[in-house]
């Protein structure tokens, strides 16, 4: 792997693997950053094992979303709480505050500006909690490829979940792809929220190469 | 009926309770749904977002007062639940309510607000201490024709005591405070609407606008808390509203439809109407229904002479 060069974000031979490896363990919080320094309490294996497959139903049953529309992206959400697609079917229903959120729809291009705030955001919500990105802007920066302003490569500044592809994806393809998160979730493979507690130094490098102002703490709590 | 055997039953009778609440709670939100022509949640969606806030940890510390503030909200709604009888003379479903009486009962229903209101201030988000206003305001104008109706039904049972006015109701439907003051019962209905906080009164959690209020800075155990205390308030409320106009229950099952129907007489003017101001809110409750009130107390008054 190249090194990663900030003037060539849409090289993706310089891309870092940045999601959880497969078969890793379900729900393993080792990091005792994920919760203020209480940790899980030691259990028998199987046993830990089945409480993990429990938690991550009810997790995966009950979505709260962010109401934080970052792009175009944002239009196409509306429509899900409606009764054409009705996305509360699935228990996923908005959440207002980031304390009482789990998934973060990043909606379409993401500028330099917003992403302090999404960061912000990001890190305010309680763990677990999953990223979406939605459209072609989040992968490769679609049809601002070559803007000076806009995030190119969002996994590299926070850890990504499920991608929908599309400019722009209907919201069909947004509830397909919560079918996909709901299922990852239940496998206990959604670990993005980990990785980004594990490789903290690594997103923050990235994300103060594009921050040029960076005012933040170092963690927002 | 001893102490011991009273606490054992009044607890089982408030587990029953808050998970009737939960339950309503799945049936309103399939009710509006389909209202809006959607399909909605499943019926038991509120037990499973309970489970998802029980196994989350919190990762934010507001100070010691912050979380007493889902405490103080749920020891409200409790207070309440196990101030009101359930099933007319059953010594086992009658709760702790000959041990206080309506005042009693309609202190904890402020208590529980108050409480929450110290509690949610200490979060420093402002759409926290914009909410609580809004929802003190709105609390004062309402408590203004509930407690005339509340005056009225005394007026005509001569006390305060639940169990006297319940007792007094005996002896057929027309006996009911419902039909035999009605100026009492209309008064006391609008103020419920204010109480349970749906349209046009939702000032409080007002979406869109504070979006979730007070509880902006709340997260899993303690939401998961307020959602037992709200709850427990609301069944207890609703059972209130019951022994005071509807003649209280002869039995579980008429406690349980009696509930959901006064529950949904708030739950459908809410589906219809959009949301007042705090300040159009405050003057509603001061203008007809306290006029309303008024005559309640003077028809009780006359009655009585």
């Amino acid at each position: 792997m190249r090194k990663f060069d900030p003037d060539r974000p849409w090289d993706l031979t310089t891309l870092p693997t940045t999601m959880a490896p497969k078969g890793s363990k379900p729900h393993a919080p080792t990091d005792d950053r994920c919760f203020l320094g209480a940790g899980d309490v030691p259990a028998a294996p199987k046993l830990q094992e089945a409480v993990a497959t429990i938690k991550n139903w009810f997790r995966a049953s009950s979505l709260n979303v962010l109401a934080f529309g970052t792009g175009c992206g944002a239009i196409e959400l509306r429509p899900l709480s409606t009764s054409r697609f009705d996305m509360s079917r699935f228990g996923i229903s908005g959440a207002p505050s980031p304390r009482q959120a789990n998934v973060f729809i990043i909606s379409g291009y993401l500028s330099t500006k917003t992403l302090k705030r999404v960061i912000r955001s990001y890190e305010q919500m309680p763990n677990p909690k999953w990223v979406v990105a939605l459209g072609s802007c989040t992968i490769n920066g679609g049809m601002y490829w070559d803007s000076y302003n806009t995030i190119k490569v969002l996994d590299l500044y926070m850890p990504v979940d499920v991608y929908i592809t599309g400019c722009m994806p209907r919201p069909e393809a947004l509830i397909a792809g919560f079918d996909y998160l709901m299922q990852d979730i239940k496998k206990g493979e959604a670990n993005g929220w980990h990785h980004y507690l594990e490789n903290l130094e690594w997103y923050r490098d990235n994300q103060k190469k594009v921050i040029t102002d960076w005012d933040l703490p170092n963690y927002s709590w | 009926m001893e102490l011991l055997p009273k606490i054992g039953w009044t607890a089982l009778s408030l587990f029953v309770g808050i998970n009737y609440g939960f339950v309503i709670n799945g049936i309103i939100r399939k009710v509006m749904a389909r209202i809006q022509g959607r399909f909605g949640p499943p019926l038991w969606q509120p037990y499973i977002d309970m489970g998802k806030l029980l196994f989350q940890r919190n990762s934010i510390m507001h100070g010691y007062m912050h979380w007493l503030g889902p405490v103080f909200r749920s020891v409200g709604g409790i207070g309440v639940f196990v101030l009101v009888p359930i099933v007319i003379g059953d010594p086992r479903l009658a709760g702790f309510s000959e041990m206080g009486d309506l005042l009693l009962v309609m202190y904890f229903m402020f208590f529980g607000s108050l409480g929450m209101a110290l509690g949610a201030g200490e979060g420093g988000h402002p759409h926290s201490p914009i909410g609580v206003s809004r929802g003190l305001s709105q609390m004062t104008a309402f408590e203004v024709p509930f407690i005339l109706s509340i005056i009225a039904l005394a007026t005509a049972a001569g006390s305060f005591d639940i169990n006297a006015i319940v007792a007094g109701q005996q002896g057929g439907v027309l006996q009911w405070n419902f039909f035999s003051n009605p100026f009492a019962t209309a008064a006391a209905f609008i103020a419920l609407l204010g109480m349970n906080m749906y349209a046009p009164f939702n000032i409080v959690g007002a979406p869109t606008e504070i979006p979730v209020g007070p509880a902006t800075e709340y997260q899993n155990t303690y939401f998961s808390l307020m959602m037992i205390g709200r709850s427990a308030l609301a069944i207890g409320k609703m059972v209130l509203f019951m022994n005071l106009f509807l003649g209280g229950a002869h039995s579980v099952l008429e406690a349980l439809v009696k509930v959901i129907v006064i529950y949904f007489w708030s739950v459908f003017v809410g589906a219809v109407f959009p949301r007042f101001r705090t300040e159009q809110s405050v003057r509603f409750f001061l203008r007809w229904p306290t006029v309303i009130g008024v005559a309640g107390v003077l028809f009780a008054q006359l009655v009585r002479s």
